[in-house]
């Protein structure tokens, strides 16, 4: 018999027709009778005191029905952070004080969009100006403004990681390097911006559909924030038109059509608009990045020392935990036997960066990677065995924060190398750069201190055989509805299409932190596949009671066949096998439980995805422009669930990065953004995406459900670097500060020709 | 403000309502209509998940005015399949996995369309530039690319 039947085939996605058809309601579609619209009134300041806010002439505009401020809120400070209270910093709804471009100080609700439009108009906020500021460099100083009482120079939180003898290594080293980088911000722009559908009921039980990346988070949070009892919420998500990260912590258009609703008792929806998710989403933490690195001269790592300063924004948000991961996958996928890492996150008065896609990884691989290069064309060593030499490999510790089970990193090198070869000699003004990275399969952080298991599943099998799963996770775009359907589907051995899978509504499923780092396929799926074993191990003992078979024979159940592992002829059909089962449990459906929890993992993650890419780019050394023509991956997630679904992932993440390492930004004047549009905020076309391959690297992961690990964000990470890397071995010319820009380009190689340094290419 | 009438065909079913000028038509397709497939994601014309078809050409549905519709046949997303049988761009979409989140892709669907009816055989770089209005922040566009393609090669010919 195969050894799998469902997964690693490429299968629709569960939800792809309803997706393709337009008949997928999105809590954006929602209209509910009865339904007011609201919008919400931002600070124009950066940094100012709230004085008086007078809401009386825009609560006289017809067709208005209520306005709400901080002062109709319990004045609690929330954030993610429900185990170190002193991080939860953000009111949402501005009392006193305001710290950024964005930050909510109204809101009000009307009959329709215009009206609560216009209202906004009408209500006047008296400011007292406070002096700003936007800069962690200068935030960091004595006597800088500063954005929270508290927080002294400013400083939010301070990480540090520390292993082996980092004085000893540099001794030891032959050579060693210093750079300082910049990596910038980016905007996540989920083409379904940040909504909400909220609706109370005299009863005293609220239901809110919303966007989100977890709806159990956002049924808590909302429970801490509004006073009431965490199941007196209920939180619906059946669609979410994508989240990237920013869709897990409370947002305002939540927080707001929540505090209306109860005001009203009546349905209060609000969408944002492209500029308020500009303005005020959050974003990926932009950081000062300082690197000093000591080698031996055969390209051995010994030491390295980092030192990041990352830009905060005016709140905590996921800020601290992108802090500590970026130290973490500094040193990725490397064995660095001394490291030490100082991370400073620093308030200031701009938009709070948070969580992305990589969460801290991007920034630290950009890096990293952009200076190994350098020490290997230094040295004279070629960039992948200088890579190789120094790779992560399976058993590999992480002293004191991880132990690596499964890792393709030598294979991934091997194949890129093979391609790079393939490629020959390229034409001039092109190159061809690599970066290696790796990611966390699965975050093991419980900031949020639930008392819940990280993943739970529930299994009904009905009479006709037909499997009812429930789960906890959040499906965004990703795909997990249909990776955890393959899941059941192949544990429990029936088809897919046996399964109807049940997510989106904490009335109805149980808990599951939600949809990020990387969480899903192994957390979800572990818990999945555990419940998908209880119910078979029932069908198992009622087949066995039936067949008789000899004591030692094991049965399993495959593509519907309840069967003597060893004589798979002998068997009986699962769906009739089902009905008995059934009849014999007092009529009761059959039911499964699976939970996931990781417990002595490391500090980070269960499992870690691998991978190498290469990116080719030509620069136009008239303009700067530079233009992708190549980008190829080897990654190792491990055994693949669905392939279709990782080959997805893997390109959109590539194209996302390739946004961060050259066209995307948000330039800021005095904490205002300039770009709040997708005219100005150039995310990739489909004309400039260019070529993509894909190489499978399988491994077995043991922490994983048949071996799988994380597929969707690891690949955020190393393509800025390959494209720097690509420039450097195209043009000589290597650009520190992210996104590498025409202007930057043209610049660098302005600098170059002056200093009439010939640089030859490295490829 | 005033409303008028607006007369137009969605989908083959003809309608007559009474708008007020400043009406969108992607509003009006939502929310009178009830046609909520096609999405509104920048309301400035530059994310293109609103395109529908007005007349058989591809149009940013908030960037015209409902009123400028008057007489006009307009394809939707749910304009697409007939019943149960999907049409072949989605029947593609679907093989290719060429949707992740699927908030663009009406208006990714709707702009290939109007891409191969006017253009049956486009190449690789015309698939490309037919799409480059339509943001997707998903799937890197790499397999609508491919799903198009495979269209255009008669794979999902009607039999």
């Amino acid at each position: 018999m195969k050894k799998y039947t469902v997964i690693n085939t490429p299968v629709h996605n569960i939800d792809g027709i309803a997706k393709v058809t337009g008949q997928a309601m999105y809590t954006f579609d929602i209209k509910l009778p009865h339904m007011l619209y609201g919008k919400i009134l931002r600070s124009p300041h950066p940094h100012a005191k709230i004085l008086k806010i007078n809401t009386r002439k825009a609560k006289r505009l017809t067709g208005v029905k209520a306005v709400v401020t901080g002062k109709d809120t319990l004045g609690i400070k929330q954030g993610i952070w429900r185990r170190y209270k002193e991080l939860c910093d953000e009111e949402i709804l501005a009392r006193s004080k305001v710290r950024y471009i964005g930050e909510p100080v109204a809101a009000v609700a009307a009959v329709d969009e215009d009206t609560a439009e216009e209202a906004l108009d009408f209500i006047e906020v008296e400011y007292e100006i406070l002096p700003a500021v936007f800069d962690p460099l200068e935030a960091i100083k004595e006597g800088a403004p500063r954005v929270h009482e508290h927080a002294e120079r400013n400083i939010n939180v301070t990480r540090h990681i520390e292993w082996g003898d980092i004085d000893e290594g540099f001794k030891k080293a032959d050579y060693i390097r210093e750079d300082w980088f910049r990596v910038s911000t980016q905007a996540h722009v989920c083409m379904e911006t940040h909504n909400a559908v909220a609706s109370y009921t005299p009863e005293g039980k609220l239901t809110v559909w919303t966007s989100t990346q977890s709806h159990y988070y956002i049924k808590v949070l909302l429970a801490d924030i509004l006073g009431l009892k965490e199941n007196d919420i209920r939180v619906i998500s059946r669609y979410t038109g994508g989240g990237f990260g920013s869709k897990f912590e409370l947002d305002s258009a939540q927080f707001c059509s929540s505090l209306l609703s109860m005001k009203l008792c009546r349905p209060v929806k609000i969408v944002l608009m492209r500029d308020e998710e500009f303005m005020a989403t959050k974003r990926r933490t932009p950081m000062f990045y300082y690197l000093r690195t000591g080698v031996k001269k055969d390209g051995k790592f010994l030491a390295k020392e980092a030192r990041v300063y990352t830009e905060g924004g005016a709140y905590t948000s996921m800020g601290a935990t992108a802090l500590y991961l970026t130290g973490f996958f500094q040193t990725f996928p490397y064995t660095w036997p001394s490291y030490r890492y100082d991370g400073y996150r620093v308030y200031t008065n701009t938009e709070p960066s948070s969580a992305m896609r990589g969460f801290g990884a991007p920034q630290a691989t950009f890096t990293a990677e952009t200076q190994i290069d350098l020490i290997a064309d230094e040295l004279g060593i070629d960039p992948i065995e200088i890579r190789r030499k120094n790779g992560m490999y399976p058993g590999y510790e992480v002293p004191g924060q991880a132990r690596i089970q499964s890792c393709g990193l030598s294979q991934c090198l091997d194949k890129i190398e093979e391609w790079i070869k393939s490629r020959g000699k390229l034409p001039p003004n092109r190159g061809i750069g690599v970066a290696a990275y790796g990611f966390m399969s699965g975050g093991i952080f419980n900031w949020f201190d639930t008392p819940y298991a990280f993943s739970s599943a529930l299994i009904q099998v009905n009479i006709d055989g037909k499997v009812d799963l429930f789960v906890g996770s959040q499906d965004m775009g990703q795909g997990s509805n249909t990776t955890l359907s393959m899941i059941c589907a192949e544990e429990l051995g029936v088809r897919l299409e046996d399964i109807r899978l049940h997510m989106g509504d904490t009335d109805t499923c149980p808990v599951d932190l939600g949809a990020w780092g990387s969480r899903e396929t192994l957390m979800q799926g572990n818990a999945v596949k555990m419940a998908a074993a209880d119910v078979k191990r029932q069908i198992l003992e009622f087949a066995a009671a039936k067949l008789g078979p000899n004591i030692v024979y094991d049965l399993d159940i495959k593509d519907r066949w309840v069967h003597l592992i060893a004589r798979p002829e002998r068997g009986l059909p699962y769906y009739d096998v089902v009905k008995e089962a059934i009849r014999g449990k007092n009529g009761q459906p059959l039911m499964g439980r699976g939970h996931y929890t990781p417990h002595r993992k490391g500090m980070i993650s269960p499992a870690y995805s691998f991978g190498v890419q290469a990116v080719e780019a030509e620069v136009d050394t008239e303009t700067g422009k530079i233009t992708l023509k190549n980008c190829v991956t080897a990654h190792d997630c491990g055994q693949v669930i669905n392939p279709l679904g990782v080959e997805g992932q893997l390109e959109g993440a590539m194209a996302m990065a390739a946004g961060y390492g050259f066209t995307e930004d948000l330039p800021m004047d005095e904490g205002k953004i300039l770009n709040p549009n997708l005219v100005d905020y150039k995310v990739l076309r489909a004309t400039e995406m260019p070529e993509t391959k894909i190489i499978e690297v399988e491994t077995y992961e043991p922490e994983g459900p048949f071996g799988a690990k994380e597929a969707g964000e690891g690949l955020t990470n190393p393509t800025a670097g390959a494209l720097g890397n690509a420039i450097y071995h195209a043009a000589g010319i290597s650009i520190k500060n992210l996104p590498i820009s025409a202007e930057k380009v043209l610049i660098a190689l302005r600098e170059k020709k002056e200093k009439g340094k010939i640089k030859k290419s490295g490829n | 403000m005033a409303k008028h009438l607006l007369r137009f065909t969605v989908n083959g079913e003809y309608h007559e309502l009474y708008v007020k000028p400043k009406r969108l038509l992607v509003d009006v397709l939502r929310d009178e209509l009830g046609l909520t497939g096609t999405k509104r994601a920048c309301n400035t014309g530059a994310c293109a998940a609103c395109t529908v078809l007005l007349n058989g050409v591809s149009v940013k549905s908030c960037s015209v005015l409902a009123l400028q519709a008057d007489g006009a046949e307009i394809t939707t997303v749910e304009g697409l399949a007939d019943g149960a049988k999907l049409s072949p761009l989605q029947r593609s979409f679907l093989d290719h996995g060429a949707y992740q989140c699927g908030f663009c892709t009406p208006g990714m669907l709707l702009s290939a369309k109007a891409l191969l009816d006017e253009n049956p055989k486009p190449t690789k770089e015309e698939i490309r530039e037919g799409i480059h209005g339509n943001i997707c922040r998903c799937t890197g566009y790499n397999s609508i690319i491919r799903a198009v393609t495979a269209v255009a090669k008669g794979k999902y010919k009607e039999k």
